[in-house]
This record gives structure tokens, C-alpha cells and sequence, in this order.
């Protein structure tokens, strides 16, 4: 069998014409966009034109773009600039159960130094509730971090509704955009966020390179020194030719949002209506989720060896997200949606899918899955 | 067109940007994945690991994939930092460091901890002496470049880690960027614990780097997540571009191999035709000076407006590192040097690469002689 990937939310293929723009520039430009030459400054124009880019995506001006080495930098950049800025006016900080490591662990080391954190539960749909957030806020609450897009089931979080919440409160609001970056319509003013990071390598970009929105006026620290690149606020030669491949994906993807959103649903909706010819459960929410994410549980499998099993016959999927490295942890995401239901977590499936994966792929990944469980 | 900035960054290779494509194409999952893709990405890395780590004749297990020389500084420094606090609060380093050495020390010193910058002297070289001097049983990190970005000297490396070895509680940190495949290092004989490379100085692409860091050494993580490399670097590793460093490595120890005496031969033979060159002040060390770099100051003329003469001959140099160009100063490490503001305030860098040929050196010097020349005559 062909071998089928269906894990688009741990990393996706680098697009043809991403490949293609970056190995052209690669043998051409490669000045150091700090020096003031010609080569630097051609340099210089390749890595502004993806931030004006990524700004007039997001609705931000080209100067609240940092280019960061992709989206656990851009996460942990943000939480540790918030929480210092803001440290003298509180010690308590909002997030949710379900958020990935790159912002749960951050969380867990600021507890270590003396921050409290409210670690907010969600509902049976993977949804944060509003009201929840509204409780939570004290007057000495100083950051919320709420991550858009679910890694692992796809939800979308009612990030506008929080951010209408948090404009009266002295709190930064940082939103982990990575799973949302160009999959949703994303307006940082609207959203009224001041952080958001994203990652190149979530839309078929390159890995390596990501950025981090900085709302203009909020105070910022960086997190890594040295020379006076970014304005100061990451210090490092720019990866150029990232960048630029970076910008290309975007490209790409906004010239194709439709389609690939309908290819997505559709290909979602396939899984689900093969799946049916077995016993299991959808953890992805039926409505307001994004449709590249389709997370399901079987009863009484190991999923040690349906993952396996799986991979065996050529089908990547994953149980949890990929940054978990290497280990099968029950997933913290399923635990948070079924705190009562300890099984669940355990036997969780991810298929997840995008640029190449076909009405076919879908099928015989659906059966392939239940032929495996039936067989354990 | 002449490009002698190769300090600020080089060329990468054909055969580099060739990997890095190919992996791009058909290996791009995410390492950490548990199927076959992921296995497939993930031995790539190792093999990349692996390779990196006999180039650099250390375990495999030593080598952390970063985004670059400014992140590999970062982490080594700050980590080791707040790793070991409890063992003490003293950290030494030069004052002819690049930024990304510079800059964490201020930032521990800004933390509470004590730092003692040694000094140089007239060739841009710390005394082992003053070393000596400053260590004490508090001291946990010294952190010292192999080669100086700016003015090429040579720091005493293995000079540096015997004495440092001689105190269990501290580590050596050693900035490679510059010396990598231009100037051989022993890092088990010279007593390294921590070494950070940046490839796009040795003809590999931006946004990777590495950084060695010895087996038994624990490092605080600036970043945290997914725990990928040791734990010491989270977030999804850079399949192609950790390639692309192991092979920008092999690539740079065959032109070292092959083209190392050329490069000494042209760089004494510009070293010696600019010395004579009148208005001219030689920055870089006669001895004991990496074989890419040329150093000097005219301290009666502007340097940028100099620097812009040679580029319309398509001459390219550079007035000051890269990273800091924008912010239109003395040189700190000129400065350092004891030779005056107008010395440091003056100076320009040439830099090769192993591509560099003798014509090129000779057409750039004739330039620079003509420039020099036509500049004093305006300002007359």
C-alpha cells in the first residue's frame, strides 16, 4: 500500500512552489540582511516582504512582526515578556488545560517561581467557556494565554469573546495561533490579542521559522541577546531564505483558503462516515472546529498497538500531538475534556490532513483503522 | 563583484542547499512523530548528529541542533547560569566578545550575578595571567571566543581550559562561530564543556547552528515545551537544516583541507601590502591571527564613506560586525585595543572565504589604495 500521511497537524510537506522559491533564492541571496552593502540589503527587502506579508494577514502593521525560530520560541517569548513587564502589578496568570507543551510547561516554571496559574477546564466539546475566563480574572491577574486551534481535536476557542473581556482588564493576552495561522480568519485587532505566535512548518512552510505578533505600545522583553536584529527583539542573523519560504506558504495558502478548506471537510467528513462502520467516539466538536482535525477514540484497544499496527500498513497518524515526544501519555487534552473517563484518553486516534491527502487516502485510512481494531 | 564580508556570513555551498532541498522534498516529518516518517526524519537527524559530533571528535549524544550562533551563545551561557546558581555567582568573560556573549553576561550581571570582563591587549588577546587572577571557587562560567569576529585574533584556548580544569565547579564556554573550519580547535584536549557554532559562517544556511555541550552537563533550558534535544532546546527540530549543518561541516573541513595554505598565503600577503599602505592602521595581529580576516583603521578618513567607495567598485567589506552595523559607533573591540577613538572609530574589515583568489585580493587592494588616496585628497 501507498503509504498514507495523515499527521498535518504535527508537521506538513513544504509546498512545491515553497521548495522552489527558496532553493532559487538560496544560491542568490545570502548577504546578511545586518550588513548595510547590497547583499545585506537585498537580504533585508526578502525578510520585509514576508513581514508585510504576515501583517496584512493578520491585520498588524509590518513593525509588530518578530521573527522567531517557530512557535514554541514565539510561545515561550511572549509568556516570559508578559509576565515581566507585568510583575509588579500581580502574580496570577489564566490559561487552559489543554493548551500545548510550549505553553504548559512555560506555565509550570512560572509556578515554580512564585506565579499562580489558573489552569482553566473545557467542556465536553474542547470549548473554554467566557464565562469561565470572567471568574477566573483578579484584579492581579496579569496575563491570559488561550491557544486558538486545539492541536489535537481542533476546536476553535472563543478567543474575540475573551479578548472583549480582557479590554477593560490590565491583563496581556497572548493566543497560541499556531494550528490557526492561515487556517482561519485571524485579525489580531478584532481578536483584540497582544501576542500571537505562529509557525511556518503548520501551513507547508519550512520548520525553523515562525513569528510572534507584539502589539504596538506593549512592553516587551526579549528573550535571546545579542546583536540588533528585530528591532532588538530577537537578536540572531535572520533566517532569510526561511522567511522567504515562510512567506511563500502564506501566499499559497491565502490563495487557496477556499479550496483547501472544502477539500478539508470533505476528506473529514469521508473519515467520519467510514468510522461508522465501527464502535467509536468523535472528539472533535461537530460545529467550530477546524475540518483538518478529526480526533477519535475506539473502546478496549491498546493504542500502543493500533499505532503500530497502523504504521505498519503505511498509515501515520498519532495519538496526541507529536511534541509530546516520543512517549504515549494518556493525552492531557482528552483527560481535560473527560475528567471522569480515564479510557478515553488513552485510545485516541488523530487523523489530520492536508496539502496531497485524497478522497482515496481517507477511505482506506478508515478501514485500515477498523480492520486493525477489530483484528485487536 | 568582490565580496570580502564573509565574517558576516558566507556563501552557502551548492552541495549544502542541494541537502537541505532534497530533505525538504522527501523527508520533512515532524522528528518526533512515532511512525515511519517520523523515524525516517529522526534518523536523519541523528545521522546528522553523529556526523557533526566526529568532525567535532565528540559523543554523539553532545551535539544540540539550534536556530544559530546567537541562540547556541544564548542558551550555553544562560543555562549554565541558572543551572548552577547555587554553586556560585562569579562568571568571567572577555570585553572583545560578540553581542551574543556580551549581552547574556549583562543580563546575569543585571540578575545578581558578578562579572569579571578581561582585558586585552594591543593585539586583541586576553592574558592567561589576568585569568588566573580572576578565578575563584565562586566562579562557575568562563566564557571565551575562539577567533574575534572583528579582528581575527586567536584566543589561547587550551591555555585557557587547563587552568579552568583546575577548578571542578566551572565550565568553559567557547564561542566557535568564527573559528570553525578556519582554525583547528581540540575540544576534549583543550577542556571545552560548551562550543557554539553558527553555520551560515562556513557555508551553510541561516537559522542553523549548533551547540556542543558535554555529556555530564545539565543546561536550564531557555525554552520550554515539547523537551526535544536533551531537553535542552524544545521545539520541533529543523529536520534539513540540521542536514544542512553536518554536511556545511564536511564541506568546510574539505576546503579547509584543501585550500588552507592558499588562504594563509593570501592573507599574509594582504596583511603586508596594507600595512604599507599610508593612513593605514593594521588592526588584526601579525601572529596568531585566524588565516580569513584583515582588520584595519584609517583614522583620518570615514569609514562608511570609504566602505560605500569600495562598493562602487562592487568591493564589499564591512565597517563593523554585521550585527551591530546599524548603530553607527565605535568599534567595541577596536576600543579595546587601547589605539584611540579615531582608531576605533575608523576601522574596516575584510573577510574570505576558501573561493577567495589572489586576483580578487589584488584588484580589491588596488581600489583600496585609490579610494584611500582619492579620499584624503578631498578632504584636503
Amino acid at each position: 500500500m501507498k503509504r498514507i500521511y495523515l499527521d498535518h497537524a504535527a508537521t506538513t510537506p513544504m509546498h512545491p512552489e515553497v521548495i522552489e522559491t527558496m532553493s532559487k533564492l538560496m544560491g542568490e541571496i545570502y548577504g546578511n540582511p545586518s550588513s548595510t552593502h547590497s547583499f545585506g540589503r537585498e537580504a533585508k527587502k526578502l525578510v520585509d516582504s514576508t513581514r508585510r506579508k504576515i501583517a496584512a494577514a493578520i491585520g498588524a502593521a509590518p513593525q509588530e512582526i518578530v521573527f522567531t525560530s517557530g512557535g514554541t520560541e514565539g510561545n515561550n517569548t511572549a509568556i516570559f515578556s508578559a509576565v515581566r513587564s507585568m510583575k509588579d502589578k500581580g502574580n496570577h496568570i489564566i490559561t487552559t488545560q489543554i493548551e500545548h507543551h510550549a505553553v504548559l510547561n512555560v506555565c509550570r516554571q512560572l509556578e515554580k517561581q512564585g506565579f499562580t496559574v489558573t489552569y482553566l477546564p473545557v467542556d465536553q466539546n474542547g470549548f473554554v467557556s467566557v464565562e469561565d475566563v470572567k471568574n477566573a480574572l483578579k484584579p492581579e491577574t496579569i496575563l491570559v494565554s488561550i491557544m486558538y486551534v486545539n492541536n489535537e481535536m481542533g476546536a476553535i476557542q472563543p478567543i474575540q469573546e475573551i479578548g472583549e473581556i480582557l479590554a477593560d482588564h490590565q491583563a496581556l493576552f497572548h493566543v497560541d495561533g499556531v494550528q490557526a495561522f492561515c487556517k482561519i480568519p485571524l485579525n489580531v485587532e478584532k481578536l483584540k490579542v497582544d501576542f500571537l505566535s505562529a509557525a511556518s512548518h503548520k501551513i507547508n512552510g519550512p520548520k525553523g521559522v515562525g513569528f510572534l505578533y507584539v502589539k504596538k505600545g506593549v512592553p516587551f522583553f526579549a528573550l535571546q541577546f545579542g546583536g540588533d536584529q528585530e528591532r532588538k527583539r530577537r537578536a540572531g542573523t535572520e533566517n532569510t531564505i526561511s522567511i522567504a519560504g515562510f512567506g511563500k506558504a502564506i501566499e499559497v495558502y491565502e490563495k487557496n483558503l477556499d479550496l483547501y478548506t472544502e477539500r478539508n471537510k470533505n476528506i473529514n467528513q469521508i473519515l467520519r462516515e467510514e468510522l461508522e462502520g465501527i464502535e467509536h467516539f468523535i472528539n472533535s466538536p461537530k460545529e467550530g472546529a477546524v475540518p483538518n482535525i478529526l480526533s477519535v477514540s475506539f473502546h478496549d484497544v491498546c493504542v500502543q498497538a493500533l499505532l503500530t499496527n497502523l504504521d505498519i500498513v503505511g498509515l501515520a497518524v498519532s495519538s496526541g500531538s507529536a511534541c509530546s515526544a516520543g512517549s504515549h501519555e494518556p493525552s492531557h487534552v482528552l483527560k481535560a475534556m473527560f475528567p471522569d473517563d480515564e479510557d478515553r484518553a488513552q485510545i485516541v486516534i488523530r487523523y489530520s490532513f492536508g496539502l496531497g491527502t485524497t478522497e482515496e487516502d481517507a477511505r482506506k485510512a478508515a478501514r485500515k483503522t477498523i480492520e486493525i481494531v477489530k483484528k485487536l | 563583484m568582490i565580496y570580502l564580508d564573509n565574517s558576516a556570513t558566507t556563501k552557502p555551498d551548492r552541495s549544502v542547499l542541494e541537502s537541505y532541498t532534497k530533505i525538504s522534498t522527501d523527508f520533512w516529518a515532524n522528528p518526533s512523530s512515532m511512525h515511519q516518517f517520523g523515524g525516517e526524519a529522526g534518523q536523519l537527524v541523528e545521522r546528522a548528529r553523529s556526523q557533526a559530533a566526529s568532525i567535532l571528535g565528540v559523543n554523539t549524544s553532545e551535539i544540540i541542533f539550534t536556530s544559530g550562533g546567537t541562540e547556541s551563545n544564548n542558551i550555553a551561557i544562560k543555562g549554565i547560569a541558572i543551572q548552577y546558581a547555587n554553586r556560585g555567582n562569579h562568571i568571567i568573560t572577555s570585553k572583545i566578545e560578540h553581542p551574543s556573549v556580551r549581552e547574556p553576561f549583562e543580563q546575569l550581571a543585571e540578575n545578581g550575578f558578578r562579572v569579571t570582563y578581561l582585558p586585552v591587549d594591543l593585539d586583541g588577546r586576553i592574558s592567561v595571567d589576568d585569568l588566573k587572577n580572576a578565578m575563584t571557587e565562586e566562579t562557575i562560567l568562563v566564557s571565551v571566543m575562539h577567533v574575534n569576529n572583528e579582528i581575527g585574533t586567536i584566543q589561547p584556548i587550551e591555555e585557557i581550559g587547563a587552568i579552568i580544569n583546575k577548578y571542578p565547579k566551572c565550565f568553559f564556554h567557547v564561542d566557535g562561530i568564527q573559528g570553525f573550519g578556519k582554525v583547528p580547535l581540540d575540544l576534549v584536549k583543550s577542556k571545552v564543556d560548551l562550543y557554539s557554532l553558527s553555520a551560515h559562517k562556513f557555508y551553510g544556511l541561516k537559522g542553523t547552528g549548533l551547540l556542543y555541550v558535554r555529556d555530564a552537563i545539565q543546561v536550564a533550558s531557555l525554552l520550554a515545551g515539547g523537551n526535544q534535544e536533551r531537553r535542552i532546546r524544545s521545539g520541533t527540530v529543523n529536520v534539513a537544516g540540521a542536514v544542512s549543518v553536518a554536511k556545511a561541516m564536511r564541506v568546510s573541513m574539505e576546503k579547509y583541507n584543501k585550500y588552507l595554505s592558499k588562504m594563509k598565503e593570501m592573507h599574509s600577503f594582504l596583511y603586508r601590502e596594507l600595512s604599507e599602505i599610508n593612513g593605514i592602521v593594521m588592526n588584526s595581529p601579525l601572529a596568531g591571527c585566524a588565516p580569513h580576516i584583515v582588520n584595519f583603521s584609517i583614522p583620518e578618513l570615514n569609514n562608511e564613506v570609504f566602505a560605500r567607495t569600495l562598493e562602487e567598485k562592487q568591493i564589499y567589506v564591512s565597517t563593523t560586525s554585521a550585527c551591530s552595523s546599524k548603530t553607527r559607533a565605535l568599534s567595541k573591540v577596536v576600543s579595546e585595543l587601547g589605539k584611540g577613538d579615531k582608531v576605533a572609530g575608523s576601522s574596516v574589515r575584510l573577510s574570505l572565504s576558501f573561493e577567495t583568489t589572489q586576483e580578487e585580493i589584488e584588484t580589491a587592494l588596488e581600489v583600496i589604495r585609490e579610494s584611500i588616496e582619492k579620499l584624503s585628497e578631498l578632504k584636503k
